[in-house]
């Protein structure tokens, strides 16, 4: 109402200028929620495992035993076998799926041209869309008989049938973040290359392949990510059996597996119950650290630039 | 990270399932839950008695007994069933809620051992069953056992266990294993499961209940000491002579009134009876079936 109002104008709070602030604090609220659901996830998690931590459990016997019978008469809560089947088929899955999201991307960014690169990037991208509990299906109803044909053996279901399927499940990511990573090499690093008379293949192999090394090493960081966290594909294709394994076709149990199994069936507060959310724990912390790691990884290339 | 929502979820499940309780009519909704060796059973109970009457809704869940149990110390279900006793542990937790456990039995089942219809054993000793699944059992092939299965290149004994909060595992431990189980069995939600893996496996074993037998396995009889080789079935169930035949129990949260009571009453009656029957388990008592 004063005279100065007039020297502010842009300052004029119409209906635009309350639109702007409220935009402005939504997407403040959206862009916090993450954090907000982190910290509450791992709040969560810890308040229900960590009595069990500090109390019942021995974390030799923990870390040191394959025997998990949670419900013995004498319970055993020994997560060694859990952790060995958990990380023999994210390792099997690593083998599978480098070579081929790496050949994948290298292709896709370095030697596919025009439509045929559009055409790949998005049936990838497709790919990447197949629900988890499909691809359980495809171990259980196609790779299971195949294997017992095959190799002679008497069960499918194991580290061979679960690593094959995570692997494949991985690999789509894996190339998307892969074929970034390539993509963002400064094209004067090839014409510099070329010029000087190399090949396609020198170039990308000299040139292109270390420029994106850390956003190499990341994606395939995020790929274990994956497989680590990996539940519904594995319970179904693992066989779902405590041991710890001594070959690929040996039935193994993961860990994200004995969560998803029988989380709903103890009573809550219980020790079983609680012995599950420090398995929980675990993974948190795991994919945590991997993913952290995959992250600063990439941080660096881009301090490097 | 969104795995971890799953965990949350799968947290919470039990608690969404349960509270469908009363819906606006003056429908009563009867929450069971538990045993997956009575899972068909109940349902066939609750589909008659939608029936007979309609203002009472059975709504059945499996899982396993200690899904049920635990559903009942966790207060989210009218009557638990399994095909175990509630453990000392299991009915104090009950009990801290002021909520005394009442156990029912609603029939008998001969617990059956299944092989592969190729496999030529057709006797187990309650002793040779431990030395398969028993920790420190030194049976690990078909071979050991005498025998070689056709199509079983490895002779392995593949074992197929239940997931460990099952009535039909914990029942096995105790009344076979005797102790705690070898590591390495594959362990199958259901009963079914075992029942379709033993029938596409040659080298496997498994177990379950009398009622998931199909004419892809075999069910061999099975000899306590020295006394005779038993087949399973519902008349050596329930005159007792089948060495490993085991009560299914029902429980409900208190003494039951109203329309769990009422329920209860019709389950044990020779209707509810020839229902559990035709199921494939011998019923509680002796009845008379039309």
């Amino acid at each position: 109402m004063r005279s100065t109002t007039q020297t502010q104008a842009p300052d004029a709070r119409g209906v635009a200028w309350y639109l702007d602030k409220a935009m402005a604090y939504l997407v403040f609220g959206a862009g916090v929620s993450a954090i907000l659901l982190i910290v509450g996830i791992f709040v969560f998690i810890t308040k229900e495992g960590v009595g069990f931590v500090w109390d019942t459990v021995d974390l030799g016997q923990f870390f040191g035993s394959p025997a998990w019978r949670p419900t013995s008469d004498t319970p055993q809560y020994g997560a060694l076998a859990l952790i060995a089947g958990t990380a023999s088929v994210t390792g099997l899955a690593m083998l599978i799926a480098v070579p081929f999201s790496l050949g994948a991307a290298i292709y896709i960014a370095e030697f596919a041209g025009g439509t045929q690169r559009e055409a790949l990037k998005i049936l990838i991208e497709l790919l990447a869309a197949i629900p988890s509990v499909v691809w359980g299906f495809i171990g259980l109803s196609v790779l299971n008989p195949l294997i017992i044909e095959w190799f002679d053996v008497p069960v499918g279901l194991g580290i061979l049938n679960a690593g094959v399927i995570l692997g494949l499940m991985a690999a789509p990511i894996m190339t998307t973040i892969a074929e970034d990573a390539l993509r963002a090499v400064p094209d004067g690093y090839r014409e510099a290359a070329e010029a000087m008379g190399a090949t396609r293949w020198q170039v990308t192999w000299r040139v292109v392949l270390p420029g994106a090394k850390n956003g190499l090493t990341a994606a395939i960081l995020l790929g274990v990510g994956r497989g680590f966290g990996e539940t519904m594909a594995v319970l179904m294709a693992s066989g779902h059996a405590v041991q710890l394994p001594d070959g690929v076709f040996d039935s193994v149990r993961a860990l994200t597996a004995t969560i998803a199994a029988e989380l709903g069936e103890t009573a809550v507060g219980s020790d079983h119950y609680q012995a599950l959310f420090t398995l929980g724990i675990l993974l948190f912390v795991v994919t945590f650290a991997i993913n952290l790691t995959a992250d600063l990884v990439v941080r660096g290339i881009s301090n490097k630039d | 990270m969104h795995k971890l929502v799953v965990f949350a979820l799968a947290a919470l499940a039990p608690l969404a399932c349960s509270r469908g309780g009363q819906s606006g009519t003056e429908r009563t909704v009867i929450q069971n839950k538990g045993s997956d060796t009575l899972v068909n059973v109940a349902q066939a109970w609750a589909e008659a008695y939608a029936v007979i009457d309609g203002n009472v809704a059975v709504a059945v869940t499996g899982g396993g007994s200690g899904t049920g149990i635990s559903a009942m110390i966790n207060g989210t279900v009218d009557i638990a069933n399994a095909s175990r006793r509630m453990k000392a542990e299991e009915i104090a937790a009950v009990k801290s809620n002021g909520i005394n456990p009442v156990e029912f039995v609603v029939g008998i089942d001969a617990l059956a051992v299944f092989v592969h219809p190729d496999n030529p054993l057709s006797e187990f000793s309650i002793e040779s069953l431990r030395q398969i699944y028993g920790e420190g059992g030194t049976f690990e092939t078909w071979s050991q056992l005498g025998v070689t299965v056709p199509g079983c290149a490895s002779d392995e004994i593949v074992r197929v266990s239940r997931q460990n909060n099952s009535g039909t595992y914990a029942y096995f431990r105790k009344a076979i294993v005797d102790g705690d189980f070898k590591l390495g069995s594959r362990d199958m939600h259901g009963s079914k499961d075992v029942v379709d893996l033993v029938g596409s496996t040659p080298c496997a074993i498994g177990y379950s209940g009398l009622a998931y037998a199909t004419d892809r396995v075999k069910m061999p009889c099975i000899k306590k000491g020295d006394g005779a080789c038993i087949a399973p079935s519902r008349t050596t169930a329930s005159d007792g002579s089948y060495p490993i035949a085991r009560p299914l129990l029902m429980y409900t949260r208190g003494k039951p009134q109203g329309a769990v009571k009422a329920y209860l009453d019709w389950i044990l009656s020779d209707q509810g009876q020839c229902i559990i029957r035709d199921k494939g388990y011998a019923p509680a008592s002796p009845v008379s079936c039309a």
